[in-house]
């Protein structure tokens, strides 16, 4: 029904307002220097001048002391242990894996905090934490700062990590 | 009522664009100056509260970041404004006068840079009949300005003059964005950017941070020799809709600064955060400032305009002087929505 037609009494549902605003975004300075790092295949975390724990991704500052972090990035492993999983199956238009799939937290050899991923090429009765995986990479000529140069991580064939080894990221 | 005191003060540089570090970025080092100076960890604070916009950052939610220049593990307990960080001090100060909190962290940070400030401001105006429109935020300026000079309420003189004081003032702060040794002729000669509005008239965009101690009692005066007691404060909210409020004065600044107590006493400071010389003026008036009172000895917003930090700045410079010794009663006002709709004003004492 068009306005025109429609009853004076009847109340306006219907407004057409576009809203476009343009930002020019840049990720900041630590997350620059994460990204541009993964587009050459290395992983990168920063410590913490308090504790000594190895953040990922670099960040600026440690979000536990509130601190700055200066010092140059630590290089972590693209490989560590599962601490905690969910096997999904409920579809989603930005994952582009087949379900079931498992979403992960794999805390990196090197690093003090967890990140989340995905986890494939695995049964799923076998998937448990504590144990060891590796990160499966995009073929190299596609690399670009994104951690989706990651694909997913898959099990590699180490004994699982001890329990106290990552009790507490639990 | 608790005595409450400002105890710190810290705040970055203005900036018309940083290219390189994102809003929290700004915001780490301006509060890690602030707890270092004040020798204190993010465990010792009991609040924690900020003033921020998302609209200015284009992403939900992009205030909860802020928490990374804090240190939010083990928790803490905070809260957020979407307004001026002046107003999460309020809402520090009174979370303190409840007795909920001895010592509070307020801050304030935005990066204006990231997008068009003048028409994502045109999102505060009335949804429905005039933001469709996409007034501007120096357009709606002008035309307030426009009311008061026709109607004999102030001149051009005047609003270069206030201009030229602002920027002159601004030599002595390093962190102003714009200062200079200006005199209201030279303004004046210039051609007009939105009439009535020169360039000079209106407030720069300003990306930047700034922070606050507030302290209670016996725990403000251990941590500052001379802290900056807030004696009133107040904030008060008129309509959104431009045609039904007086613009050529600021009501609303008049009744914040009567309840907060600003004529009780000879101000030896004010620092006023209008973003427009001829609400400046409408400001200082409203206040009932006279000429022995030194106005914006930090350039106020016309030099340096951290949106969303601009105000809390305005409480820490009166608190600086009053901290630093050479003003012994200061008055500081903040301003958030289009023409002077809501103004806050605060009263700190030595």
């Amino acid at each position: 029904m068009s306005e025109q037609e429609s009853d004076a009494n009847e109340p306006v549902e219907m407004l057409r307002m576009p809203v476009e605003l343009d930002y020019t975004y840049s990720a900041g300075t630590s997350a620059s220097r994460f990204l541009r790092a993964f587009a050459e295949g290395k992983l990168l975390g920063q410590r913490c001048p308090v504790d000594g724990k190895v953040y990922i991704p670099t960040r600026g500052s440690c979000p536990q002391h509130g601190v700055p972090i200066d010092g140059e990035p630590v290089e972590v492993a693209d490989k560590g242990t599962l601490v905690t999983y969910s096997i999904v199956r409920v579809p989603s238009e930005n994952i582009p894996l087949e379900l079931p799939y498992v979403a992960i937290q794999v805390v990196l050899d090197g690093a003090d905090t967890a990140m989340h991923h995905v986890l494939s090429e695995c049964e799923l009765e076998d998937v448990h934490m504590g144990m060891r995986l590796q990160a499966k990479w995009k073929p190299r000529e596609e690399w670009e700062t994104s951690v989706g140069n990651i694909l997913y991580f898959i099990p590699i064939d180490e004994p699982d990590a001890p329990y106290d080894s990552y009790k507490e990221h639990i | 009522m608790r005595d409450v005191a400002v105890v710190g003060f810290t705040q970055s540089e203005s900036v018309r664009r940083e290219r390189d570090r994102n809003e929290v970025e700004i915001l780490i080092p301006v509060i890690h100056e602030l707890k270092t100076r004040a020798g204190i960890t993010s465990e010792d604070l009991d609040f924690v509260c900020s003033g921020s916009s998302d609209y200015l950052a284009g992403a939900a939610f992009a205030f909860v970041s802020g928490l990374d220049a804090v240190g939010a593990w083990p928790p803490l307990c905070e809260s957020h404004v979407e307004m001026d960080g002046a107003w999460a001090l309020y809402e520090a100060w009174v979370k303190i006068q409840m007795g909920y909190a001895d010592l509070a962290l307020v801050y304030g940070f935005g990066k204006p840079s990231m997008g068009d400030l003048p028409l994502t401001m045109a999102l505060q105006l009335d949804p429905y009949t005039t933001m469709p429109l996409w007034p501007d935020a120096v357009s709606i300026a002008a035309l307030q300005a426009r009311l008061c000079l026709e109607g004999g309420v102030l001149s051009e003189r005047d609003m270069a003059e206030a201009a030229a004081r602002d920027r002159r003032n601004a030599l002595d702060n390093p962190n102003a964005q714009v200062a200079g040794d200006f005199r209201a002729e030279q303004i004046l000669s210039e051609p007009y950017l939105v009439s009535p509005l020169r360039k000079h008239d209106c407030a720069p965009i300003s990306d930047g941070a700034s922070a606050v101690l507030l302290a209670a009692g016996d725990r403000a005066k251990e941590m500052c020799e001379r802290p900056a007691w807030i004696r009133g404060i107040e904030h008060i909210c008129e309509p959104q809709e431009l045609g039904v409020r007086d613009l050529t004065r600021s009501r609303s600044t008049e009744i914040a600064a009567e309840k907060a107590g600003v004529g009780a006493g000879k101000v030896d400071v004010a620092e006023l955060s209008a973003p427009f010389s001829h609400q400046e003026i409408l400001v200082e008036r409203a206040l009932g400032l006279g000429s022995d009172t030194e106005v914006n000895p930090s350039g106020g917003a016309l030099a340096g305009n951290p949106i969303m930090a601009v105000g809390l700045s305005r409480i820490g410079e009166a608190a600086d002087r009053i901290t630093k010794g050479s003003a012994n009663r200061a008055v500081a006002h903040a301003t958030s929505g289009p023409c002077l709709q809501q103004n806050l004003v605060c009263v700190l004492e030595g």
